[in-house]
């Protein structure tokens, strides 16, 4: 008896162990091998296939009922989506993910600061989107079109959102400064030249309110200004020029007198204490796309809805937007493929900026009343469609590459944030190229 | 190992001891097969299942210890972008050498030497103070242990993200504060002694409560008598605190210092945190940047994982040195007393 009872607990154990390990295994398994399985596969209803979607932040197609429509013309399809909130989380798990062929979802969202690299690096793991039925190049802005394409004319994603950049102000700040709070006359201001925004700051600051700053961050101003360069960080060979190319260098300076002539506040940008200035009203002016809008709409106090306006930037520039793409080793490529051409035509980025904001990359969109009527509550009865459609019409075609981010990220954050702690702007020059350099160094 | 009776062979018969019942009904054939047979069984199984038990841990170690160990020291001769990880081109010892005037590296390590110390000898001298103070005979002990427990118990992103807010320059409340009594404001994220001593709060937080306990654990096996014939020989309470816990808690002071100097030589999560808008590069100057902060900025935001499994390889040299310093150091003081 006791020999069974001991023999019963050990198989009873050895059961235990056996499906710990089993689990483990199956954790680390491939699990990119069943392709063939397809139909009756993979969750979902009796004979749907389920095409997964790996995004970052908020892409707001679920939001916008794109999904559950897709799924009504598509009875056979399912579609899932896998979120990570924070980009710089979501893309090193996309290379590793993309270097290993596995567990890749069948779409995958690049953001634009990444997509130079994925194009040069990982074109090879990646379909090409642009012979898909439905796909037509001319639907794209030209520029948007092409940072997706490598040089074999291989497209590997196809563009969802842009972000065309004017200036959002403060009309009620402007106002008490002695500025002008008309759209037209701002815009005027500064019309084609960075040089004067920086004037109209110093005009500002002769009679600014207690405690404000004309700009809301250096990182915010040099960005805008080399967003609306051809050429920044490389040129069309794919050498890094940023320490030589006259219009970095401009742009740096240009921020850096700003800085030291106290017109941006001394403020990183998404920063919880930067979010602290938009609520508390303590600047009049920042370079935005559409979708800040919305952000700021999340971190102001309700009185401060209609207090903004929108006027056109010196030069228009293109802030932030994404593409989708898919991956060749993805269970469901064909399915994939055709979603994105779907999520990406013309008429859903024009649903998708009216419910979300994210403004279309498809100029098609731009005569269309989603686009044309759109409203926000932090402008008022502003035409923020039309005012970013031109805008999104005048972007250079920028010469973009893999390392981009981290060459802006040292130039912001190891560099003019610099000027506003009291460091002079060859200092702030001196630690920002030395930090980029060592991280550009393989 | 004693004899397992249901297991061993019968004893031979005769002896001193009273004879076994009559022979008809000894064990039959089949029953000695049977017990031969688990005989066996057992033998195996006292042989091999030691090494059963113990082999999760091994097999774990093998996958995720020993291998990734290994692989970075193959991958550190290389040069290795997260881009292409197959993609290896070979650079012998470059990877190493250029470490030797890698400013950035240095002046990590010296972050991470300076926030060690800021937040490892409060820490330690606190914990003492409150695990001589639970010691008492106090009501509702648990609850105050339990507390002490608490911060300990919380998510280093929670805590982290609670103490940016506190630390805020602009709208912080420990800025408020120091305003209110006539200090000024402190930038707390990008001046480099306020940045570190604020990195090394959230440590501290963390972490005296921990070691406050293992002390409170250590105290109370000091035996009593001790402390009384200290008081018979006149001793005041801070010289029995001096004289007889202090001595009888050497031991456990040295497992905490040499815990916690490991804990500090890895501190990552807080100064991650502590400005994570500026990913990892620890605050504008690298002013709160840690050796492990440049070895995660390295190979994930920089993606050379040649460069970041030198680091890596580079830090476990130095924990081995500081390993043996502090045998040395315990071997010294074992001998003195």
């Amino acid at each position: 008896m006791r020999a069974f009872t001991r023999t019963a607990r050990r198989a009873v154990v050895l059961a235990a162990v056996a499906s710990l390990g089993a689990g483990l295994l199956a954790g680390c398994a491939d699990d990119s091998g069943d392709s063939d399985s397809d139909g009756s596969s993979s969750g979902g209803g009796k004979g749907k296939t389920t095409v997964t979607l790996g995004l970052f932040g908020t892409f707001g197609f679920k939001e916008a009922g794109l999904y559950t429509e897709y799924e009504k013309l598509h009875p056979n399809i399912k579609i899932a989506e896998n979120v990570v909130e924070r980009n710089e989380n979501y893309y090193p798990a996309l290379l590793n993910h993309l270097t290993t062929n596995s567990g890749l979802q069948d779409v995958q969202a690049v953001e634009v600061g990444n997509i130079a690299e994925i194009v040069s690096t990982q074109a090879g793991k990646l379909t090409d989107l642009s012979k898909v039925s439905g796909v037509n190049k001319s639907n794209w802005l030209p520029w948007k079109w092409e940072q997706a394409t490598a040089k074999d004319g291989q497209t590997v994603g196809l563009g969802t959102d842009i972000g065309p950049m004017a200036v959002c102000y403060r009309k009620d700040l402007f106002q008490q400064a002695g500025l002008p709070t008309d759209r037209n006359e701002v815009a005027k201001l500064w019309a084609g030249d960075w040089n004067k925004l920086v004037t109209a700051g110093e005009t500002y600051k002769k009679k600014a309110p207690k405690g404000t700053t004309f700009w809301d961050s250096p990182g915010g101003l040099i960005n805008a200004i080399l967003s609306s360069e051809e050429k920044k960080f490389y040129d069309e060979s794919g050498n890094v020029i940023y320490k030589t190319n006259p219009a970095v260098r401009s742009a740096f300076n240009l921020t850096a007198k700003a800085a030291q002539e106290g017109l941006v506040g001394a403020q990183t940008q998404f920063q919880p204490t930067w979010d602290q200035t938009i609520a508390n009203t303590k600047f009049a002016a920042m370079a935005c796309p559409p979708w800040m809008l919305g952000y700021i709409k999340g971190k102001s106090k309700p009185d401060a809805a209609g207090k903004w306006d929108v006027a056109v930037a010196p030069k228009s520039g293109n802030w932030g937007g994404s593409f989708l793409t898919v991956p060749k080793s993805a269970k469901h490529a064909k399915e994939a493929q055709e979603l994105v051409a779907w999520l990406t035509a013309p008429a859903q980025q024009a649903k998708l900026f009216a419910v979300q904001g994210s403004f279309p990359s498809a100029p098609s969109t731009y005569t269309m009343s989603e686009v044309t009527s759109a409203k926000n509550d932090m402008t008022g009865d502003t035409p923020i469609g039309e005012i970013f459609g031109a805008a999104a019409k005048q972007i250079p075609v920028q010469v973009i590459g893999p390392k981009d981010q981290i060459i802006q990220q040292g130039l912001t954050d190891n560099g003019v944030i610099l000027v506003t702690k009291g460091k002079s702007p060859e200092e702030a020059w001196k630690t920002a190229t030395k930090t980029i350099d060592n991280n550009l160094d393989k | 190992m004693s004899t397992r009776h249901d297991i061993a062979a019968p004893p031979t018969e005769g002896g001193a001891a009273p004879g076994r019942p009559a022979p008809g009904t000894g064990p039959t054939e089949a029953d000695r097969r049977r017990r031969a047979r688990l005989s066996r069984r057992w033998q195996r199984d006292l042989r091999w299942s030691p090494y059963a038990f113990v082999s999760p841990f091994f097999v774990l170690f093998l996958a995720f210890g020993l291998f990734p160990l290994i692989y970075t020291g193959w991958a550190s001769l290389h040069q290795v972008e997260l881009t292409a990880p197959t993609d290896m081109t070979w650079v012998g010892l470059r990877n190493y050498t250029r470490i030797f005037d890698d400013d950035f590296f240095w002046n990590a390590a010296k972050n991470t030497l300076t926030i060690g110390i800021i937040s490892t000898v409060p820490q330690l001298l606190m914990a003492m103070g409150i695990a001589h103070i639970l010691n008492y005979k106090l009501r509702a002990s648990t609850f105050y242990r339990v507390v002490m427990l608490a911060p300990y118990a919380t998510s280093i992103a929670a805590a982290s993200l609670v103490f940016v807010l506190l630390f805020g320059r602009d709208y912080g409340m420990i800025n408020w504060a120091l305003d209110q009594v006539g200090i000024g404001k402190v930038d707390w994220q990008n001046e480099k002694w306020a940045s570190q001593i604020a990195v090394s709060s959230i440590v501290i937080w963390r972490w005296t409560g921990y070691n406050a306990l293992i002390y409170l654990a250590a105290m109370q096996a000091i035996p009593q008598d001790l402390y009384e014939s200290a008081a018979l020989d006149g001793a005041s309470r801070w010289q029995q605190f001096l004289h007889v816990t202090l001595p009888s808690l050497r031991p456990t002071i040295l497992f905490t210092a040499v815990v916690s100097t490991i804990g500090a030589s890895q501190v990552f999560g807080e100064p991650l945190l502590f400005d994570a808008n500026k990913g990892a590069s620890g605050g504008a100057e690298h002013q709160f940047q840690t050796l492990g902060l440049y070895l995660y900025e390295q190979g994930w935001v920089n993606q050379h994982l040649g460069r970041a499994s030198a680091i890596a390889w580079t830090m476990f040299l130095i924990l081995i040195v500081i390993g043996i310093v502090n045998y040395v150091i315990s071997r010294r003081l074992r001998a003195s007393s």
